[in-house]
């Protein structure tokens, strides 16, 4: 208990530098936890998704589409439950920066694959009754402020012309991690439209979400589903949800390796601070340490006066980057939130954080304890702090 | 008196040289030396005779090359680091020229320091602590930090912690040297109390002819070697 | 009078390990510095290169990618029969219709897919785009089933060397050409005969039009007409704006990503450099008052450590910089999420990066250093003296 009191008074002795050097752990922490939140998020898309869904799309790429035709001849192969069909619509609301992610189904078998989006009693029915609806996750509502029954307008990019929807239903998450930025509309209403517009591009889908009665057999529904469509003129590719997002987060994975590096030196930077701090803390106090010894008190002891001090500072400087986390992760997501709408700081974050700040002041605590400890206390005593 | 019994410090043919880079420089010559209970001992000497070095032998926080340092029946310089550190705390009392207090601590808990290495409780060492700082009459400062005491009164506090633990032998180095005359007369007379009043042995080294007068016997070191 | 610089050296020398650190701090802090402008500017250079200024694409309305875009072959006819497109040394006119498809293609080594460009182009798009020149091999045949390969996709791709054949629209397509285009975009590319592409892919439109212009001041003027006319559903963009554009996002988040960074670096840093001078500072009381009492006078102190902070900083920046350097060996592939096509870009250093870099570090140094280095300055002689 007395080595704890020591070791208190001691860190904040000299306090402009402790203060700075607190500070300086705390911006590091701070930027390190941002940082990672923002890695986080990228993968983000990866736990929310299913490995019992499959998604099959064209093999060439994504920019290719199926026939609707597919849709029948998938429902035959053996081990199949349901299949459900969309489009990525890609379209923008007012203006670019308001991004989301909007899709063309058929609500039916979607929404049934799909049990993690859960709307109210009667929400459900008025969207599949009304081919001009759209449903909506609620965290998408929220930003925009929409209400059941309003008219939503989408400017088309890959399909032109302003689309006109009515919102019929907001969906809430049954998970934590499910996508509640999503906006869902009737793939029968752009079908019918493309028809008497553009007649080629008609009775296309983007997509096949493929519904299996055992997800052990997704492996093999996959391989049958290609094989089924090889050497035709729409070859296809599929593969569980999972993997399928997995692919997209690997195609960016360069920035976001890139990114964690940072985070990393980050860290280190501050270790150098820290480090520094502490060895000219440990060398002004060398001859206190030799009186110490000199009253007897032993390796062990110095020691952990002197790594003690390493650890009270850096953990100070860690819990003070901690908490301003979450006011720093709330304006990022108000001021930022063309990049990041959402912008959440899980807890395993934290944890991170703390062993951070634990790593800092152990790793800057080594060589002043050493030299500390290990002092000849006849040495020591000769050097007047 | 001096001389009278067997010496509570018997040093028999010590020495002691540093080793700077290649060179080798010798700082003890084999000196034998006694020192009976309850002696106030003064050594004195020009810079690099050697002095402070024979008094970190004795202290025994610095280890001899050679001889033997015999302290109330053990031989110091035989003990091994961590035998030595615990010898130290009961046995050693330190005063210093610049105190070497502990800042962040306030007067009483720099007294209490020595105590905390042993086994008594809280009260224990409370009582010893009150007693130590009441002889050396600041019993109404033990909540101070050294920055709000004179040289003086630090000293004094210095010499609080170096008796709580009711050592064999006091050891001094110059520890008048950063003093005003007013406060060196204090210290003195203190440690003249300890003597006469409580049978205290001091080992001091100092370049004060004042704190020289204090001292029963007077020992000059020259070059390594005791010349009177 | 002022204090020697060999002094304010000196001091920095005697405590190495403390000189060492806060510059080793100052370093990597540079080092970040300097790698993520020179990011921004490989990108940049990247989407300069990549486009004329006096080239035109027109794409459809609100399609924001060229693989978004669909122009009908009337409307494309109608495109290329405007006067202002300016003619070649052949007498052709120099305008091009080009189909733009991404297809999946493995990764040499990862075997990680990728969606890659294929153009199909047409007999003047190498004309009209003067940055590519054909590197080994050579043009494809028309009517044949052949491609040619930018530079990266032959090296990182597989199938995309050489001699090598890709598999698409159901046939197989061999590479009989590579192409280098400088730092741009098209490095990632395949390109091929415009109609063999079309019947593959069953696209029966193109995806833009391409044309020079005979003037370039006539840019407005055409715009107008394009955008005005009632048959035509197309959207008009300078060649080089086009391309600025479909990577606006992602160097905005590199911007972004860059400036935020370097604020916190910087924090970090400059709180290195003040901790460390505040220690010499404190350190050397007794003789920053004797030199005061010899006469020199308060602001030769405050220039003396100013100086030693200075010096600080300018070895962490130089370390971080020759760190940076080594950066340009280092290619950066992603997927541009606008076009969600393959872009590969590097770390480009420049001089003026390398100053930009140095200035800041000794920004830095400054900044950390003036605050104790005043307080070094403004002290009283006498208690400085006094001071053990």
């Amino acid at each position: 208990m007395f080595i704890l009191k020591l070791i208190i008074r001691n860190a904040f002795r000299h306090k402009l530098r402790s203060v700075l050097t607190v500070i300086g752990v705390a911006i590091a922490i701070l930027a390190f936890g941002l940082l990672r939140t923002l890695v986080g998020l990228w993968y983000h898309g990866v736990e929310a998704s299913s490995a019992t869904r499959l998604v099959t799309r064209n093999a060439i790429s994504l920019i290719f589409s199926l026939p609707i035709s597919y849709k029948d001849r998938i429902r035959q192969i053996p081990g199949v439950k349901s299949v459900a069909y969309g489009n990525w619509f890609g379209g923008i609301y007012i203006d670019e920066k308001n991004f989301f992610a909007n899709y063309a189904v058929d609500p039916q078998t979607y929404l049934g694959l799909y049990p993690e989006f859960v709307l109210p009693p009667g929400q459900r029915e008025n969207f599949i009754r009304d081919r001009k609806g759209c449903i909506a996750g609620k965290r998408l509502a929220d930003k925009y402020g929409w209400k059941v029954g309003d008219l939503i307008t989408l400017r088309g990019t890959i399909f032109p012309g302003q689309w006109e929807f009515v919102l019929r239903g907001i969906y809430k998450g049954a998970e934590k991690s499910t996508e509640e930025r999503v906006l869902l509309f009737h793939w029968d209403y752009l079908n019918e439209t493309l028809r008497k517009t553009i007649p080629r591009r008609a009775d296309q889908a983007g997509f096949y979400i493929i519904g299996v009665t055992n997800p052990d057999q997704a492996a093999a529904v996959s391989v049958a589903v290609d094989q089924l469509f090889r050497n035709s003129l729409a070859e296809t590719l599929t593969e569980t949800e999972r993997a399928f997002q997995l692919s997209f987060v690997s195609m960016t994975e360069a920035i976001m390796i890139a990114i964690q590096i940072v985070s990393y030196v980050v860290i280190v930077i501050i270790m150098v601070v820290a480090a520094n701090t502490m060895a000219m803390t440990a060398r002004e106090r060398i001859a206190e340490y030799a009186t110490l010894k000199t009253l007897g008190f032993g390796v062990g002891h110095i020691a952990v006066i002197v790594y003690g001090e390493s650890l009270a500072i850096s953990l100070c400087g860690g819990m003070l980057g901690i908490v301003s986390t979450f006011p720093a992760a709330n304006w990022i997501e108000t001021e930022l939130s063309q990049f990041f709408p959402a912008f959440s700081i899980r807890p395993a974050t934290i944890y991170f954080d703390l062993l951070a700040a634990l790593m800092v002041g152990a790793v800057a605590g080594i060589f002043p304890t050493w030299r500390g400890a290990t002092i000849r206390i006849a040495d020591g005593l000769r050097r007047i702090g | 008196m001096a001389g009278s019994g067997t010496s509570l410090v018997q040093i028999r043919n010590l020495s002691k040289s540093y080793r700077r880079g290649n060179q080798v420089i010798p700082v003890l010559q084999e000196i034998s030396l006694d020192i009976a209970e309850g002696e106030f001992l003064a050594l004195m000497g020009p810079s690099g005779s050697g002095k402070s070095t024979l008094l970190n032998l004795i202290a025994g926080i610095d280890k001899a090359d050679e001889g033997s340092i015999v302290i109330g029946g053990v031989d110091v310089a035989t003990l091994a680091e961590g035998d030595l550190a615990a010898w130290r705390s009961a046995n050693v009392g330190f005063i210093f020229q610049f105190y070497n207090l502990m800042p962040v601590l306030t007067a009483y808990e720099n007294v209490e320091l020595p105590l905390l290495l042993t086994s008594l409780t809280r009260r224990e060492r409370r009582e010893h602590v009150e007693l130590a700082l009441q002889l050396v009459g600041l019993a109404d400062r033990i909540d101070h930090y050294p920055s709000q005491l004179s040289g003086g009164q630090q000293q004094r506090v210095a010499i609080a912690r170096a008796v709580v633990t009711d050592p064999l032998i006091l050891v001094a180095d110059e520890p008048t040297g950063d003093l005003d005359r007013v406060s060196a007369e204090e210290i003195l007379t203190l440690m003249d109390r300890l003597v006469h009043g409580f049978g205290k042995t001091i080992i001091m080294v100092t370049h004060d002819p004042r704190a020289a007068e204090k001292a029963h016997v007077v020992r000059h070191l020259e070059k390594g070697e005791l010349t009177i | 009078m002022a204090i020697p610089i060999s002094y304010s050296f000196r001091n920095l020398w005697t405590r190495r390990l403390t000189t060492v650190l806060t510059a080793a701090g100052m370093a990597l802090v540079v080092f970040v510095f300097a790698a993520t402008l020179m990011l921004a500017e490989g990108l940049r250079k990247t989407l300069v290169d990549t486009g004329s200024y006096d080239n035109v694409v027109v794409i459809r309305k609100s399609a924001n990618a060229e693989v978004q875009s669909g122009v009908e072959r009337l409307q494309a006819s109608i495109v290329e029969s405007l006067p202002e497109i300016a003619t070649g040394e052949d007498g052709k006119k120099l305008v091009a219709k080009e189909l733009v498809v991404l297809i999946n293609l493995p990764k040499r080594g990862s075997n990680k897919p990728a969606n890659v460009v294929i153009r199909g182009i047409a007999g003047t798009s190498l004309a009209l785009r003067p940055q590519v020149r054909l590197v080994a091999g050579r043009m494809p045949r028309p009517g044949s089933a052949e491609v040619i390969a930018g530079k990266s996709i032959a090296e990182r791709f597989q199938g995309g060397g050489i001699g090598e054949s890709l598999r698409f629209g159901m046939r197989d397509w061999t590479v009989v050409g590579v192409f280098a285009a400088g730092n741009t975009g098209f490095n990632s590319e395949i390109w091929g005969d415009v109609d063999q592409l079309m019947q593959a892919f069953r696209r029966p439109v193109y995806s833009s039009v391409l044309f020079k212009l005979r003037d370039s001041t006539e840019f407005d003027g055409v715009r107008e007409r394009i955008q005005g006319d009632p048959r035509l559903t197309l959207d008009v963009k300078r060649e080089l704006q086009f391309y600025a554009d479909q990577s606006e996002a992602m160097a905005k988040f590199l911007r972004i990503l860059g400036m935020v960074l370097t604020i916190i670096f910087s924090l970090g840093a400059m709180i290195g450099a003040m901790i460390t001078m505040y220690a010499a500072v404190a350190n050397r009381v007794v003789e920053i008052g004797t030199l005061r009492a010899l006469g020199y006078r308060k602001g030769s102190i405050l220039v003396a450590f100013i100086l030693e902070s200075l010096f600080l900083g300018l070895v962490g920046g130089l370390a971080g910089v020759f760190c940076a350097s080594f950066m340009q060996l280092i290619t950066i592939s992603t997927m541009n999420w606008q076009t969600f096509a393959e872009l590969a870009f590097g770390f480009d250093l420049t001089v003026g990066i390398a100053g930009k870099s140095l200035a800041f570090s000794l920004v830095m140094g400054f900044v950390g250093g003036l605050l104790p280095a005043v307080r070094a300055a403004r002290m009283n002689i006498v208690d400085a003296l006094r001071a053990t």
